[in-house]
Formats: structure tokens, sequence, C-alpha cells
């Protein structure tokens, strides 16, 4: 097969450029495969992360051609012709290569109240398979954070990471608020702490996502209407009064479960 | 990379890799939005010219059909022309009969989740397309005033859903053509599409999937919202399709009746 | 006091796979101060990957089915060679480990009525993996992990153990390890420490491993005073994807057979029902028409030879390639596309039909897909006491993969999931027991510390010297074609010879670049415990004059009452990473009476 140039950014957060690395490519080869014989070639010290190779772990996330995606997934015969770009996820900070910080992710994930689960009665939970269809499709998430990357909301501005959990963390939430088995409630939570108003349902982190989660519409625009219902409808607001039922105030939600 | 502890707060800021330029993308990533740019604008354009056109909009007994337009019905100003009114005319209206309603159906598209979608991408440029740099430098989404009106979108959703009782009602009374009686003609199925293609929009919105059964936590004790919301959910799945079929066969709607109102082609008579 | 960055914790977790993070719960709950410790990022360990389910003994599916079947299949799986308290415990205790599970978050399939749904695997009698669609691990992983963030744990990911150190009383007392971002080194100090580093499969070269699987546990342990067990029963599991060549090892479930898929050669012939071992001949379907009704109803027919424990279908597919009945690339054929619908696939099999669909340009739900075996699972490990999971090194403890004993001479598919859930807490529980009994230890020895950061960093002061790549991959071919799948004597006479020129060469090792992410210097850091795992891999396989589960000699092809009666256990003579290593026999527990009747039992 004919030779291929890859444009791969390296450096780190002193200052980094493009790299072009001329070598053969193989049949049905994906990026990642491109990457690793680089490495074990010219450049034992090129950085870039991967676990699994079949797109399980999320690890190995970039930017191809200006694009996130998955490099284990990205096979090189569906690149256009010419060289190709590989670049580090651009929303987090650097560390080197293709290697970025992502514990922003991390410390998200960690505000975020658990299951606050109904108490178990013996021998098990009893839940209908239509129960738990909608939170299984949240739950397929493999972590590669290529929708927090793409979110124009962080990626473009930097300043509003402190107030926004990111489409990954929407649908964890989404994913408790509609497990049959919770007792919480995490509207007010969504809208103060997590900013869910910033998202302006532009649908990027959907166009992204490698294990096509339709984040937006069935994670996202759900939690924005659940909000409505606990914020801006009066008609809604009205029935909780006749009925006597009350929503939790963020502070009250954000409370993780007893060990 | 870092320890995550409970204390842990968000890291911020640092440096980011990657060269600094807007985007690396090579494919045509600005053909949707200027496809999107180019129809929203001739629909604006067309739609405000209608509207600030107020006749031929109605075509009445005098040619045998019971046709109104999109745009102006129900027709509320007592300036409506005869045969057009609902049964109740508010006197004193003197400008276009449109602008009573119109705010409506606008509401309605303007808070769509898909329309925002395609709005806030073509005209906003936030982002313009994914993974280009949108191009503002403050961003706050839709949490302040005025975008915190997006909000209401539910409430346009039932005024949406009377509008679709009125326009279907109108395609329904078409098809009784004075002084001839019961038949169909293209009109009748213009407006008949019409309504159709407004009702599916309305029924795929998202406000409409959360109401019939989306806000529901368990669905196997509510078993007839949980039919609703499976017999919505394919159709939310293509409201971006019913969106804008919908939104050009208003007009087209619009154009149909003024020309036979207008004498530039006939209503045909199929039987 | 040292100059490196120091952190000190009750209970150190070295692992952050399924074993790690359960363990890190328990000793949580215990009231203790937790650490745990990854060399990648959180959630992108082994666990992750696994996909066909957990076994567990509810009886949701059928009735019939108990813990004392479980352990019955777990020990006919293993050949006998299992830690029998492991599969007692691990049987009993597996069903109520995943019921807590639901309470953490995860979302099982479910059954009709509202229980959790479980799927037929190889080996087990009843249909008995809870599972989610084919991603099961990834529910798991996820689970413990929001549990383990929830309770407000330290997690130190992309740091790399570098080696285990004890106090002046031979203690373990904590490890020296390096942050991969920055390079720079960090000590840990803990009254005692669980290792769940799993497994070793990277030293093969046709692997279902990540780079993670270099078996720096499995090497640490040995170096501290613990002994490695059974390190010769080595998993191929019997379907990894063969083409295209840049994935040839990748996994492919046992779910796809569980489902109705079957394997057939380059004739079309549906091969496994030749190889039946007479083991297993009461409890397998004789014809086609047999097999085909059991899927619905286990009672109407006998199971299909498929599903036969892993390591008798990994062989006959091996022998089936080497008659010259394999594909093109050198596999066999496994079909569910003619048997099962394609809705009834994408929905059962979602990964699968993706992975192939993606990677290569197969449509599983109309071809058949190329497999064969593929290194997947280190059966060996630690020897660990079944109930407290304690090494014999003190202030040592071992879950999950990197224990030995619980699979015995195979596993069976599921039973990692569920053993790393049960024998996860037993470990926390065994090291939060010791903790709060006063023993532990009390400070790192510095010297030791200083010894092994040296050590680490010698590759960076040499200027001519290997490629860490071209070791590792010399190492791979050397293992795959000498240590494989069928062994005989000299070839492993031959490897051992091998192994020891590696090690001259680890030696020579030079580094490019600087400390700071440089996976050339990271890779170097991993060859010594890939080497201790060899060694003691080939070793154990040219003691072991038998075939016996995932070992299989061509020149002793068959099990002997001999060797049914221990385990081969290694220890290191030194506790450096060259220093000798020491073979003898363990013999194995004694199994009660009550629990031999039950396998005796008829099936
Ligand atoms: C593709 C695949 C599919 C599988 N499918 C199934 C299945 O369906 N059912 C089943 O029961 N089993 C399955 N298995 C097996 C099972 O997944 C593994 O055996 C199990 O997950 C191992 O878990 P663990 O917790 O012991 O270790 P792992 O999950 O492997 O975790 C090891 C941890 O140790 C850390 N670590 C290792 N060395 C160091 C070091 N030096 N310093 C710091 N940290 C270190 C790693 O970073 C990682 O966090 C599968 C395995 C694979 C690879
Ligand atoms: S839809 Fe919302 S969350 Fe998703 S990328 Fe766009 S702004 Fe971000
Ligand atoms: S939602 Fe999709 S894109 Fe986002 S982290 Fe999960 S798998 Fe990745
Ligand atoms: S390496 Fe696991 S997703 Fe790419
Ligand atoms: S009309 Fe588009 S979402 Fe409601």
């Amino acid at each position: 097969m004919a030779d291929v140039t890859m444009k791969i950014w390296r450096g780190d957060a002193s200052g980094g450029e493009f790299q072009n690395y001329t070598i053969e490519q193989n049949d049905n080869e994906v990026v990642l495969d491109v990457i690793h014989r680089i490495q074990a070639t010219e450049a034992p010290d090129l950085a870039c992360r991967w676990n699994c190779k079949a797109g399980k772990c999320g690890s190995c996330s970039a930017e191809i051609n200006g694009k996130p995606r998955l490099m284990c997934m990205t096979r090189m015969d569906t690149l256009p012709e010419g060289p190709v770009t590989v670049t580090p996820m651009k929303t987090f900070p650097i560390i080197r290569d293709l290697v970025t910080d992502v514990s922003f992710n991390y410390a998200m994930a960690a505000k975020i109240p658990a299951l606050l689960p109904k108490p178990m009665p013996e021998g098990g939970y009893r839940l209908m398979q239509e129960d738990v269809e909608r939170s299984q499709e949240f739950r397929k998430c493999i972590e590669c954070f290529l929708c927090q990357d793409v979110c124009h909301v962080i990626r473009d501005h930097e300043d509003n990471k402190a107030n926004y959990a990111g489409p990954r963390f929407f649908i964890r939430i989404a994913e408790l608020e509609m497990n049959p088995l919770d007792t919480n409630d995490r509207r007010e939570f969504v809208r103060e702490d997590m900013g869910l108003g910033y998202c302006n349902i532009t649908k990027c982190c959907t166009e992204v996502c490698p294990e096509g989660i339709h984040i937006t519409d069935n994670a996202i625009i759900p939690l924005k209407e659940r909000v409505v219902a606990a914020n801006y409808d009066p008609v809604a607001w009205l029935g909780r009064k006749i009925r006597r039922q009350t929503k939790k105030t963020s502070a009250e939600a954000a409370v993780q479960p007893a060990p | 990379m870092a320890v995550i502890e409970s204390s842990t707060d968000v890291v911020l800021s640092g440096v980011r890799g990657g060269p600094a330029v807007k985007t690396l993308r090579q494919d045509r990533w600005w053909l949707q939005p200027v496809v999107t740019v180019s129809i929203l604008t001739a629909f604006v354009v067309y739609s405000t010219w209608s509207a600030f056109n107020p006749h031929n909009y109605y075509v009445g007994a005098m040619m045998h059909r019971d046709l109104i337009s999109p745009f102006f019905s129900p027709c509320l100003a007592s300036s409506c022309v005869e045969g057009s009114q609902i049964g109740f005319a508010l006197s004193g209206w003197s400008l276009s009969p449109a602008f009573l309603i119109l705010i409506f159906p606008l509401g309605f598209r303007l808070t769509c989740y898909y329309y925002r979608r395609s709005y806030y991408r073509a005209f906003w440029w936030s982002p313009p397309a994914c993974a280009v740099s949108d191009g503002h430098k403050k961003y706050t989404g839709e949490t302040r005033f005025p975008l915190l009106m997006q909000n209401a979108h539910r409430y346009f959703f039932y005024f949406g859903i009377v509008f679709n009782c009125l326009l279907t009602y109108d395609a329904l009374r078409a098809f009784h053509q004075p002084g001839i009686g019961f038949g169909v003609t293209l009109g009748t199925i213009v407006l008949t599409v019409n309504a159709t293609l407004l009702w599916l929009y309305s029924l795929s919105c998202h406000a409409c999937r959360h109401l019939c059964g989306g806000s529901l936590k368990t669905f196997s004790n509510h078993p007839v919202r949980h039919r609703l919301w499976k017999f919505i959910t394919p159709l939310n799945e293509n409201h971006m399709k019913f969106a804008w079929a919908s939104l050009i066969f208003v007009a087209l709607t619009d154009v149909f009746v003024r020309l036979v109102a207008s004498g530039a082609i006939t209503d045909f008579r199929l039987f | 006091m040292s100059n490196y960055e120091h952190h000190d914790y009750d209970v150190l977790i070295i692992g952050a796979g399924g074993a790690g993070l359960r363990a890190a719960i328990e000793a949580k709950q215990r009231g203790l101060k937790v650490g745990i410790i990854t060399k990648s990022l959180l959630g992108k360990a082994h666990t992750v990957m696994a996909e066909g389910g957990m076994a567990a003994a509810m009886g949701n599916v059928y009735e019939e089915d108990n813990w004392m079947v479980h352990f019955r299949d777990t020990m006919r799986g293993g050949k006998y060679l299992n830690n029998y308290r492991m599969a007692e415990l691990h049987a009993k205790e597996a069903p109520e480990r995943v019921l807590e599970l639901e309470q953490w978050g995860a979302l099982f399939d479910r059954t009709k009525d509202g229980k959790i749904l479980q799927r037929d695997f190889g080996g087990h009698r009843y249909a008995r993996l809870a599972h989610t669609g084919d991603r099961t691990g990834l529910e798991l992983i996820r689970t413990l992990q929001q549990k383990v963030v929830s309770m407000g744990t330290d997690v130190f990911m992309e740091v790399k153990v570098l080696k285990l150190v004890h106090d002046d009383a031979g203690r373990v007392a904590g490890c020296v390890a390096y942050h991969r971002a920055s390079g720079e080194f960090v000590t840990f100090a803990a009254k005692a420490v669980i290792l769940a580093t799993g497994g070793a499969g990277k030293s093969w070269k046709f692997t279902s491993n990540s780079w993670e699987g270099t078996g720096d546990g499995h090497a640490m342990a040995l170096w501290a005073g613990a002994k490695l067990i059974d390190m010769e029963c080595i998993q191929f599991h019997p379907t990894g994807m063969v083409w295209p060549l840049s994935v040839r090892g990748i996994l492919v479930t046992e779910g796809v057979r569980g489902d109705g898929g079957v394997l057939r050669n380059s004739l079309g012939e549906r091969f496994m029902f030749n190889y039946v071992a007479p083991m297993f001949r009461a409890e397998t379907a004789e014809t086609e028409e047999e097999g085909d009704l059991w899927y619905d109803d286990h009672n109407a027919g006998r199971r299909p030879p498929e599903l036969l424990p892993r390591d008798e279908v990994a062989r006959a597919i091996n022998t089936e390639v080497k008659a010259g009945r394999g594909g093109p690339h050198g596999g066999v054929f496994l079909d569910i596309g003619s048997r099962r619908s394609a809705e009834f696939i994408r929905r059962r099999l979602p990964s699968m039909y993706h992975q192939f669909m993606e990677l290569a340009g197969v449509d599983i739900t109309r071809e058949a897909m190329e497999i064969g075996p593929t290194c997947h699972y280190i059966m060996g490990g630690v020897q660990v006491d079944a109930d407290t999971a304690a090494t014999a090194a003190p202030g040592l403890f071992a879950a999950g993969e990197v224990a030995g004993g619980m699979h015995g001479a195979n596993r069976l598919g599921g039973n990692s999931l569920s053993d790393l859930i049960v024998f996860g807490k037993r470990a926390g529980a065994g090291a939060a027991d010791y903790v709060l009994s006063g023993q532990a230890a009390t400070s790192l020895n510095q010297s030791a510390v200083e010894a092994a950061i040296k050590e680490a960093l010698a590759p960076f002061e040499r200027t001519e010297g290997e490629n860490p790549y071209t070791i590792q991959h010399d190492l791979q071919e050397m293992m795959q074609a000498n240590v494989g799948i069928i062994r005989t004597q000299s070839e492993l006479d031959f490897a051992l010879g091998e192994l020891d020129k590696f090690t001259e060469r680890v030696k020579n090792i030079a580094v490019k670049g600087g400390r700071a992410y440089n996976p050339g210097w990271n890779l170097t850091t991993d060859l010594p415990a890939m080497l201790a795992v060899c060694k003691t891999v080939a070793l154990g396989a040219s003691f072991r004059k038998e075939s016996r589960g995932g070992h299989t000699r061509e020149d002793f092809p068959t099990a002997s009452e001999e060797f049914s009666k221990f385990n081969l256990a290694h220890s290191s003579n030194g506790g450096n990473w060259d220093s000798p290593i020491e073979t003898t026999e363990s013999p194995l527990l004694p199994i009660p009476q009550e629990l031999k009747a039950l396998l005796e039992e008829a099936h």
C-alpha cells in the first residue's frame, strides 16, 4: 500500500508543533495502529492513551483531521487522501503530545449525587425491562469525553468550566433521574450547579459520540423539560401546590447516599 | 494525571494543546449553515411580505370554494374578507389580520428545540459547526433573559395544538364547496397535507414527548402514558424532517391560495 | 524523610478494576482511610472490556440452579486444580454480590417478571450470567467506580507502581511508584496493601489484553515474598478476531455462542461434535438437532458442544486449522447470522455487531466471523487464603485476576467478574481486619525505595542501547511460538534459555526523551514484570508433564493422576526482578466430604 503522511501535534504546556511522519499504511488499519507503528520505530516517546483497541474503554480520544474521534475506531481508508492531522483534544489542558489532562471530568463526576435507592426487598428488586431501557442507553457511555471536548460551551469559553458539567454528565444525571429505583430529585441541582441552561442544544455532542447515544434528544432535552416543570411552568407549580408535592433544592439534592 | 479526591476543585484552566486555529476540519462544514440560513431567510422574507399584503388570502363562495391561507387563519379582525372569519371579529384592528395570530406559530417555531439548534448554529455561530470555534467572546447560553424565555416552549406547543385544530377545521371545511357540495379539489388536498404536516410537527415536539410520558420515572405503572410515549418517540426522531417539511409547505399553501384567489390558476376539481 | 511526594493510608489498593474497586468499597465501609492506584485512567481497566456477563447461581431463569451446581461446574471446568474453598465461597456469595450492585446503580437486562436476566455460557449447566447486553464489564466497573467516587475515595490515576516496599520487620508497608504524566516519583505507606492488578496476557502476540496486562502485580507479589501458583495455566479464548491483522486477538464474546452461534470449518461442518471429551459426553448433545432444542429449553436436549469449556474449544479450533480445514486467514468460522434474526443479533450483541462492522467490514447478521484462539486470561496468580485473601507476605492481600486458585486449570466464562466482586469484598474485609488487629507495618524501608528508583532511571543514563518496543515485540513472538496453546519440552527448554537472554537485553535498554508521559520509558518499567511472569509460566509448563485445562502438552497429551494432587508454586530467591525463581509442589487443599459428594454426583 501507499505511504501516508501523518501530521501529529507534538509538544506540551511550553509549546508544540506539527511533526510529519511518513509511514507505510497497511490494509484495514485504524489511526491508532499507525500511531503505534510510529511509536515502535521513529518516536518511542510519542505520548498517546489507549487500552482496548476496540472502542470499549474510551481512552484513545483525539482530533483527527479536526474532528473529535476515537483513534482505534477510525479506519485510515475512510479518511480523504492527503496528510492526516492528529491533534490532542482541544478543550482540556495539554500534558504531552496527544495526551490531555481530563481531570475536569472526574471532578465533575464526583459532584454528582449518586443513586439514592429505594430499600432493597428480600431477593432483590423487581424492575421491568421497559423501565431500565432509557437509562441503559446512557450507561453505554465509555467516558471517552469526546462530547465534552466538542461542546462549545467549554471548548470556546474556558471561563464556563466552573459552572458547567457538560454532556457526559447530563446523561449521567438523566440516567439517575430515569432510574426507577431512585428517590432523589436533581432538577434544581442540574439547573443551578451543573449549568444545564448553558447548553444550547446544538447537538455536537450527539454527532461525535462513538456509542451513538442520543445525548441531546434523549437526555438533555428531557432534562430541560423536567427543569421547566420544576421552575418555569406555572401550571406545574400549581399542580405541585394542590397535590402538596415539593421539589428538592439544589443543596438538598446534592447529598451522596450513605456508604 | 491528577488525583481525584472528594475535595478536588475542577481544574479550570491550563495551557491547551494543538495549534491555535479556528478549526482543522477539512470537509465542507460551512455547507449546512449556508443552507439553513438560505431557507430560513427565504421563509422570513416571504412570510413578512405575505403578512403585509392582506389580500388574496381567501378563496370564497364567489369561486365556489372555501380555502383560507394558513398565514391568515383564524382570521380574527373585522376587516377580514367575507367568509373567512370564524364567528368572532375584532373591530378597530387596522393592521393586517395576520399580525393578530402570527406570533403563535412564530413563537412555536422560534422556541422549538430543533430550530433553536439550527439558528444558534447558522445565525449566531455558536458554534457554526462542530469543532469550529464559535464567534463570541462571552457565552451564557439559555441561562439569561431573553433566551431564558425558550423555556416557555410548552405553552407555544399548547397554542400550536389549538392552531392545528383550526387548520384541520379549515381543511375539512374546504371539502364542502359552496354552491356545489362535497368535492375534492387540489385546494382540499393542499390544505389537508398542510394540516397533516403541522400535526406531525407538533406531535413530534419534544415538549409533547415529555408531557405524554417522558416525565415519568417508571413506565410500567403508567401503561397508557407509556404507550403514548412509545407512539410519540419514533415521530420525535423525525422531528427535524417534519420541521422543514411543514415550514416549506405552509409557505407553499399560502402561495397556492394566493394564486387561486388572484385568478392566476384555478383550483382544479378532481371529483 | 524521603524527598518524594508521599501519601499514607490504612489500606492501599493497587489496581482499579472490579476487584480493586470492590475492595475499596469494603475497606471504606469499615471506616478506614483508603487509597487506590491505577496506571491508566479510572474506569479503563480490563474489567471495562468484559462482555458476556457475570456468573451467579440466582436461579432466575432456571430455578434448578443453585450454588452447589455452580460449585461443581467451576471445579469441573478447572479440572479440579482449584482451591476448593474459593470455588465454594464464590458460588455461595456471587448472587448476593450481584444483587447489591443494583443499589449502587447497575442496570442489568431483565426477565419478563422483572428479575435479572441470565444467559448461557460454556461450562455452566444453566443460564447463569447476569448481563447488560454485551457490555457487562462496563456496567460493573462504572457502578463500582461511581460508588467509590460517591464515597469520597482518593484515586491516583496514571500512577504506575514499580515495587512493593517492606518495613524493617519484613511486613509489606507500601510501595514506590511514579506519575506517568510528570515522571515524578511518589511513595505510599500503608498498613495493608491489596493487589488487584489484573492479568498478564500482553506477553503473547495474539491477545485480548491491553498494554496494562503486563502482570505487574504477579511480579511484585513474587518479589515481595508471596507465592505464585498455576502459572502454566493460561486461558486461550477460542474466539478472538483473526482479521484484519491489526485487530488480531481482539475478543469475540462467548455470548455469541451462548445466544446460538455455532462453529464451522471451511467444509461447513460443525466440527465441535468430533471433539467431546469423555468427561463431558454425558451432558453434551450428540446431534445438531438435539443441540438446537437446548437453547430454548435446557431440559429438552443436551447442550451443543460449542459451549464446552474454553480450553476444549480452543484446542479443537487449533486442531482443525492445523489439519487444513481453516479459513483464509487461519481461523475457523463463527456463524450466528444464519441462525438468528438480524434484529435479535443487534439487540443481544450490539457491540459485537459494531466491532465487526467498523473494524472488519463484516456484517455479522449476514456473514460468518472468522475467529481463532487468543490469549485471554491467566488462571495462575498469587496464592491466597480463600477467606481473607491474605498472601504469604504479611500485610499483602490479592484479589481478582492477579490471585490464583479460584479457577484451577481453566476458568469458566463469566466466573471472573463474579470472582472480582466476591473476593474483592473479601480482600477489603481481610485487609481491614488485619489493619484493625494492630500488627500492621510501620514505615517504609528507604534504601529499598532508593534502589527501586535508581533502577527505574537507569535506562536514561545509557546513550546506546536497545529500543524497549523491539524487546517487547520479540518477547511476544517468542512466547507465542514456544509457550502458546500447545507446548512440548524442547520448546519450553528453549524458551527458558531465551528468557535469560531477554533479561540481559532489558538491562541494556536506552530510553529516548524525558520522563513526562513517555510511553517508551513506561514500557521499559513494565518489562521486568513481564519477564518474571513469562519465566514462571515457562517453568510451570515444563514441570507439569501432563495436559490439564489451560495447559496442553503435545508430549503428554492426557491428564495424569500424579499431577492432580498439587499446584506448582513459585517463589523468588532474592526479591529482585532478575533473582532466580524456585518452583515447588504445593499440595491441594483436601476437599471436605460433603463437597466431594457434589462433584461425584452424576450430572
Ligand atoms: C476483552 C475481555 C473480555 C472479557 N469478558 C469477560 C466476561 O464476559 N466475563 C468475565 O467474567 N470475565 C471476562 N473477562 C475477564 C475479566 O474481565 C478480567 O479477568 C477482570 O476484569 C480482571 O479484573 P481485575 O480487577 O482483576 O483487574 P483489571 O480490571 O485488569 O484491573 C487491573 C488494574 O490494575 C492496575 N494496575 C496494573 N498494574 C499496575 C501497576 N503496576 N501500578 C498501578 N496500577 C496497576 C491497572 O491500571 C488496572 O486499574 C474478559 C477480559 C477481557 C480482556
Ligand atoms: S448540545 Fe449542548 S451539551 Fe451537546 S455539544 Fe451542544 S451545547 Fe454542548
Ligand atoms: S456520551 Fe458518548 S461521547 Fe460522551 S463520553 Fe460518553 S461515550 Fe463519549
Ligand atoms: S483504545 Fe479503547 S476506545 Fe480506543
Ligand atoms: S416543536 Fe420542535 S421541539 Fe417542540
